[in-house]
């Protein structure tokens, strides 16, 4: 009886350490396949179209989804900020609160979501699919580099992404945002913008926006290309890479917005 | 997808970002607004700053012309020295009022310029010597107890003082102020 409790006991503390190992491996291979994509990027720059040809894959087809988004995320700013604005009095503040959500939180965060939700499942997708059905070793077999000829590409491709498309949401849920509050609801349209530029700080808090979306962009990124190049060669493989890549992804994301955000609020 | 539609498409891609980027610069943030010309700078000591801070705007008759942009406390007189830049189309008097005002209730406080009448002008580096502090609106608030505690005092000292008036006294000092 006390020798199988002990054995159970045994066996969870032995669980323990093998996922612990394991994570601690995925991070030490990750990191690694991050220095040989830095190492092997000169290719993706001399043969520009190939990292062209990704931006339009991850970029471009992203614009909908992130512009629609951008769109309601601003509107419902709006309508929430005013319904708590009015009643302290101060409803021409709704621009303040709708930018600078935006621009400081709202913005590089949930366009990070949207983009490892939008973009991150098809390079793990389409890595863990071209390891299944071995192009990455003909390629290898041909003395074509795969990190540089495959996952480099798709690296530059998501770090130019990632701002552009973070931009264009804060842009357009400010715009949204104006929509519900000036047309819509009646706030004073002068008061709106002026009050907006009063304290939004260019530094302070757009560069600080597009500094937080560049890091996204090389978590979300860089995250995707590894859990493709590491998913095992099957249907089930890839499907539980994917998946991953969703989850890995938005958790990083979310604690690396606390990081960075706790640098850059100096109090 | 032929490459050139691709080159297009990416270029309409880049071009937005572009435009959103500048739009948040010029329309949302003050990229625009901050702009002050070659400017002078001018130092000003006050007991008590209150929630001024570096960048805020220095105003005279309501309009912006400088900004602080160093608040230094000063070890040997233990004051407050507050070191502003100006506009060096404005000129101001020798003997210039600077205070510390708050802009509406709650809001931003800000350095308010008021001219003097002197005919020598404020040059860069030079002292304002009149200054009146922030208002501290917790001082204000026990001020205003107070005087109202010392005025009800007599009133209710008056019926008090016919019995045992230390008992009554200690009483209404505490049921005073609230």
């Amino acid at each position: 009886m006390k020798s199988t409790l002990l054995i159970g006991l045994a066996n969870l503390l032995r669980g323990i350490g093998r996922r612990m190992i394991e994570r601690i491996w995925r991070l030490g291979a990750g990191a690694r396949l991050f220095f040989l994509t830095i190492i092997y990027s000169g290719e993706s720059f001399r043969r520009f179209h190939l990292t062209l040809r990704e931006i339009y894959f991850t970029g471009v087809m992203s614009l909908l989804i992130i512009i629609v988004s951008a769109f309601f995320v601003g509107m419902v700013l709006g309508l929430q900020g005013y319904n708590t604005l009015q009643k302290y009095g101060s409803s021409e503040a709704i621009g303040v609160l709708v930018a600078l959500s935006l621009v400081r939180e709202l913005g590089p965060v949930v366009t990070a979501l949207l983009f490892a939700g939008r973009a991150g499942t098809a390079i793990t997708a389409e890595i863990g699919l071209m390891k299944t059905t071995e192009q990455l070793s003909a390629m290898e077999m041909m003395a074509v580099n795969p990190i540089a000829r495959v996952v480099a590409p798709r690296f530059w491709a998501g770090v130019i992404s990632m701002p552009i498309l973070a931009a264009l949401f804060s842009m357009v849920g400010v715009l949204g945002g104006y929509l519900v509050a000036v047309p819509l609801i009646g706030v004073d349209h002068g008061a709106f913008w002026s009050q907006m530029q009063a304290s939004v700080d260019v530094r302070e808090d757009i560069i600080n926006g597009v500094i937080k979306s560049v890091v996204f962009g090389v978590a979300c990124t860089m995250i995707a290309l590894f859990e493709g190049f590491d998913a095992p060669p099957t249907a089930e493989g890839v499907s539980h890479a994917t998946t991953r890549t969703v989850v890995i992804s938005s958790l990083t994301v979310l604690a690396l917005d606390f990081v960075l955000t706790s640098f850059m609020i100096t109090v | 997808m032929d490459r050139t539609t691709i080159d297009l498409w990416v270029g309409v891609f880049v071009a937005l970002g572009v435009a959103a980027l500048l739009g948040l610069a010029m329309k949302v943030g003050n990229l625009t607004s901050n702009k002050l010309g070659d400017t002078y700078s001018v130092s000003a000591a006050f007991e008590n700053i209150g929630g001024l801070k570096p960048n805020a705007p220095v105003k005279s008759a309501g309009v912006v012309v400088g900004r602080v942009t160093d608040i230094n406390f000063d070890s040997k007189s233990y004051e407050a020295v507050v070191t502003i830049k100006i506009d060096k189309r404005f000129e101001f008097p020798k003997d210039t009022f600077a205070n510390i005002y708050t802009a509406g209730l709650l809001g931003e406080q800000y350095l308010g310029l008021e001219a003097g009448g002197e005919d020598d002008v404020l040059k860069n580096g030079d002292k304002i010597t009149q200054t009146q502090d922030a208002v501290v609106l917790e001082k204000m608030i026990s001020q205003f107890l107070y005087s109202k505690a010392s005025e009800t005092d007599p009133k209710t000292d008056a019926p008090a003082s016919e019995k045992d008036s230390g008992d009554a006294k200690s009483t209404e000092l505490g049921d005073a102020p609230f």
